[in-house]
């Protein structure tokens, strides 16, 4: 009971303090009120996130334009690329800023429910390959081209890969064709699935770290290359139509072209937004150097889009003519 | 089979004891010998990327679904009323403490208003102890950085489990009545627990759309089946006397319901609430991919740039909610039953207290939808910047250091244990494997888990994935032994004595709460990509449920028992093996059932870690389009394992107790 009671006297005590201590600011005064929301014509914009820091550096940047400088109220949505595209169909997505191909998707959604329409390329080269760390390739130049692979094979055994050297792949949803390269190529490898870019970047990190042997599935544009600066291995070189039979493949990916898509009704709109998006456009440096702020020097998108875009302001303004 | 029918006689329950053991090891025996003639062949493997005929059809429905969703009315207004009423909940309760509101810049009520409210409430609910914790609890979110995080977190898991609950109790109340709602029930509730999130992830969006009601129906799938059971068992459990005696005064059924059942449940009833709420922050995370904010999104995001440290921040702000919500609930339970006890002198000073408290609550509200201090958090969560770094030292110190030995470790468990139970599962033919499922199941549970054993391995085969699911077996059944091992050596520790119970029980909550990747990340540093890895993993998840039923089970042997023992001049290593881990054996059968399906629950989590498998196929499935129907397929392979190790454990353990 006379622990009810002290509680009874400490709530009196703290109600007395607060009822004389209410001095400050009101909630709706103009000094505690952040930014009001500047009328424009834009109105919302419903920004698809996907989950890696090159797209997040891109939402950042033009979400900070389309903010500032168009006054449009923006909504980010962290969405996996799957589930982004079908928020074409369903109103809730207006653009994707990164495409890596999806050719699936495309037909899905902009040939046959006519949903999204393309709206160009951002400018950024897409390359995907083999990769190994840096002390690796140092030490043994010659492991950079693919026929010299099977004669390390043992030396990337791990518990995994069942005798054989290991080949670790990442998130499933990136676009992939190893377990067709190393049976069409002959190597003595198992593709084993890290299951997540998170897996896959660590075991590169510690790689490179303890200097042991990994080769792995990467890609470019990656904030990680900046931290190790992984080499990629050369492949029989792309040629076009080589990818033709998903099941023959014997020959390097593709540069892809990354690209927008918008959702059909966000297109029709006339929403300066819009426009944005589809004059959107940097290089691998540009978004490396935004990746960076938020990978590693851990600034918030927002201050990370302000930081690029005051140091840009004439890419920024071409994108807005 | 042979063994299956003696074992299942009449006849034979008299030499079970003495025959279990020795059937067990002979279908072992046989298995080994067959899988040495057999191997390799009919193993029914499905390499990564092909498909059968069952997924290309459960891909040609989704897409269907997909194309006529704006052209089929009654559909779409059926999904889009549900939708309706459950976004503008989940919008109320944001606006009420947690997002900026009709054209104020913060949410009616602040922190200060929340801080009070839920000391308030603890304190009504529970006791002052409670309410203390709760009042320390929240401001620590404020401290941390978090604040709107959390209350966007806490804004979601409240309404789901209010909308769990209002499904939930009456679902349970109805089951708890009938045996035959009951025993449709279950298997619907199996089915929503062991199901992976990630297969009807992308689904739910068509349907319900990105937004809060998605999160909020996810989160209510997995957290509205232990408020339907609990409540179920509650009804079960009040004894029949006391209905009968209702019964011959003439109470009507509802008058029984209302007067006699669900008082007597209501103390069951309330730890059901205290499952929802910890089911509801498991989905935190996962909710997160489908954009719900809060602290889920933060973990998520921090570990696309693997930020270990504002990763683990977020994760402690959730691990700190939940003991809260936990402890208030508990308290809460408490009360209910001494209330109905309590004598008229502590009724008559209560109820000046608590209008007093609800007063000085409703200032404190006041005053937080009033001044901006008590709206939005002072401070820049420099404690959340300190608790970030720390966590990134300890995990730099723990690569470091103990690389050498973790590799060992691995390879031991990997090469010792795993590979070689792993092969003899895929290698073996699948008839061969089913035959020794269903043969054990028999021998350990009966003639009903026999056939539940049998058709489960059907259809397992009916889902193309049989080869991916041996695999998984494996690793599942190697994290089972090492759950159980840790289990029998904390849960005894535990339950002989109350002082380790209370040091070790909040590690165990927040090894259940914790965001999983946030402890994965240094697991990939110390074991690399690697289904050992996986295991680590759901050991991590599973084991605290096992220590906790198994400390309960040591806890509950008679201490006259173990007086006599001690007197008898047992050693302490005695009591525990001849005395209390015996009389414990309920116990052990429960703590290996629920061991095993939480190990299950975490087969997707291994599946992004390098386990592999059916965990991967169902990642896979929900991220390519093409893969759906074999997503699916893997999902609903892992709901079959589930059930049926289910059932077998569960008939084990009914005749363990018989």
């Amino acid at each position: 009971m006379s622990a009810h009671w002290r509680i009874g006297a400490a709530c009196t005590a703290v109600l007395t303090l607060t009822l004389t201590a209410c001095g400050g600011a009101k909630v709706g005064d103009d000094s505690s009120s952040g930014k009001t929301a500047s009328a424009g014509t834009c109105g919302t914009f419903n920004l698809a996130v996907n989950p890696w820091v090159g797209y997040e550096a891109d939402a950042a940047v033009v979400a900070y334009v389309a903010e500032h400088d168009l006054g449009c109220t923006v909504k980010k949505k962290d969405l996996k690329e799957e589930i982004a595209w079908q928020g074409f169909g369903t109103g809730e997505v207006d653009a994707i800023l990164e495409n890596w191909g999806h050719d699936d998707l495309k037909k899905k959604y902009i040939t046959q429910q006519k949903v999204a329409a393309e709206a160009g390329q951002t400018g950024n080269k897409g390359i995907i390959g083999w990769y190994v760390p840096p002390w690796l390739a140092k030490a043994h130049p010659d492991i950079l081209d693919w026929k010299n692979l099977d004669k390390y094979a043992s030396k990337f055994k791990t518990s995994e890969s069942g005798g054989k050297g290991q080949l670790l792949d990442g998130d499933p949803s990136y676009v992939t064709n190893d377990e067709a390269l190393v049976k069409n190529l002959k190597l003595d490898f198992k593709v084993v699935y890290a299951g997540s870019e998170t897996a896959l970047i660590q075991a590169f990190r510690t790689a490179e770290k303890n200097k042991t042997w990994v080769i792995g599935y990467f890609y470019e544009p990656q904030w990680f290359l900046s931290e190790v600066p992984l080499k990629k291995v050369t492949l029989p070189t792309y040629k076009t139509g080589c990818d033709a039979v998903a099941s023959k493949i014997a020959c390097d990916y593709p540069v892809y072209d990354l690209d927008k898509v918008v959702s059909a009704k966000f297109a029709a709109s006339g929403s300066p937004a819009y426009k944005l998006v589809k004059n959107f456009n940097w290089t691998n440096d540009d978004q490396n150097t935004v990746a960076k702020y938020i990978a590693q020097d851990k600034l918030s998108d927002d201050e990370a889009a302000k930081k690029w875009v005051d140091a840009n302001r004439a890419k920024v303004d071409a994108w807005l003519k | 089979m042979a063994v299956a029918a003696d074992a299942a006689g009449p006849a034979a329950r008299v030499r079970t004891r003495i025959t279990r053991p020795m059937a067990v090891a002979a279908i072992v025996a046989v298995w080994l010998l067959l899988f040495a003639a057999l191997r390799g062949r009919q193993t029914l493997t499905l390499a990564a990327a092909d498909l059968t005929s069952l997924h290309h059809w459960l891909n040609d429905v989704d897409d269907s679904i997909g194309a006529h969703r704006n052209s089929n009315p009654l559909f779409l207004y059926f999904f889009n009323e549900i939708r309706l009423v459950i976004d503008h909940l989940v919008t109320f309760v944001q606006g009420l403490i947690s997002q900026p509101t009709g054209g104020r810049p913060v949410p009616q009520i602040g922190w200060l208003g929340v801080v009070g409210l839920t000391g308030y409430a603890a304190w009504a609910l529970g006791n002052g102890r409670v309410a203390l914790l709760a009042v320390a609890g929240f401001t620590f979110f404020g401290l941390q950085g978090l604040w709107q995080e959390s209350m966007d977190t806490l804004a979601l898991t409240l309404s789901a489990v209010l909308v769990a609950l209002l499904i939930g109790i009456p679902i349970g109340v109805w089951a708890g009545l009938s045996d035959r709602v009951g025993g449709i029930v279950t298997p619907f509730l199996d089915f929503m627990q062991t199901l992976p999130t990630f297969v009807y992830l992308a689904p739910l969006t068509l349907f319900f759309l990105i937004g809060g009601a998605s999160a909020t129906i996810t989160t209510v799938i997995y957290a509205a089946p232990p408020a339907i059971r609990i409540t179920a068992h509650a009804l079960r459990s009040v004894p029949r006397v006391s209905v009968e005696a209702a019964e011959s005064m003439g109470a009507t059924r509802t008058q029984q319901l209302l007067k006699v059942l669900l008082p007597m449940s209501k103390r069951t009833v309330v730890m059901g609430v205290n499952q929802t709420i910890m089911a509801a922050l498991a989905m935190v995370t996962i909710a997160a991919l489908i954009d719900a904010p809060g602290l889920g999104k933060t973990v998520v995001q921090a570990l696309q740039s693997l930020d270990v440290g504002t990763a683990f921040n977020a994760g402690l702000a959730i691990v700190v909610m939940a003991i809260v919500l936990d402890r208030v609930t508990t308290a809460a339970a408490a009360r209910a039953e001494t209330a109905r006890g309590a004598g008229p002198r502590p009724r008559a000073w209560r109820r000046p207290l608590l209008a007093a408290g609800a007063v000085a609550a409703a200032v404190l509200v006041y005053l937080s939808h009033t001044y901006v201090w008590a709206a939005e958090f002072p401070g820049d969560g420099a404690t959340g910047h300190h608790i970030a770094s720390a966590a990134d030292t300890v995990t730099a110190w723990l690569q470091d250091h103990l690389s050498g030995l973790t590799n060992t470790v691995r390879d031991v468990v990997t090469d010792g244990l795993l590979n070689p139970f792993q092969t003899l599962l895929t290698d073996s033919p699948w008839w061969l494997v089913g035959t020794v499922l269903v043969a054990l199941g028999a021998v350990l549970g009966g003639l009903r888990a026999a056939v539940t054993a049998a058709v489960c391995v059907g259809l397992l085969v009916g889902t193309g994935v049989w080869s991916d699911a041996m695999t998984t077996l494996a690793s599942t059944a190697v994290a089972t032994a090492l759950v159980m091992l840790i289990g029998v050596a904390v849960g005894v520790w535990m339950g002989r004595s109350a002082l380790v119970d209370r040091l070790v029980r909040p590690t165990l909550d927040a090894a259940q709460v914790m965001p999983p990747f946030v402890y994965l990340v240094p697991f990939l540093a110390l074991f690399g990509a690697t289904r050992f890895t996986a295991i680590v993993a759901a050991v991590v998840y599973a084991a605290p449920v096992a220590v906790k039923i198994i400390a309960d089970g040591v806890r509950q042997v008679p201490e006259s028992t173990v007086e006599a023992a001690t007197s008898a001049g047992s050693s302490t290593w005695q009591i525990i093996t001849k005395v209390q881990l015996p009389m414990a054996r309920g116990a052990l059968t429960l703590a290996t059932n629920q061991g095993l399906i939480y190990v299950l629950s975490m087969v997707v989590v291994g599946g992004l870690v390098g386990a592999g498998a059916l965990g991967y196929d169902v990642v896979a499935g929900f991220s390519q389009g093409e893969l759906y129907g074999k997503g699916l397929a893997a999902g609903l392979a892992i709901v079959l394992l589930g059930v049926m190790f289910d059932r077998i454990t569960q008939a084990a353990a009914r005749r363990t107790r018989a």
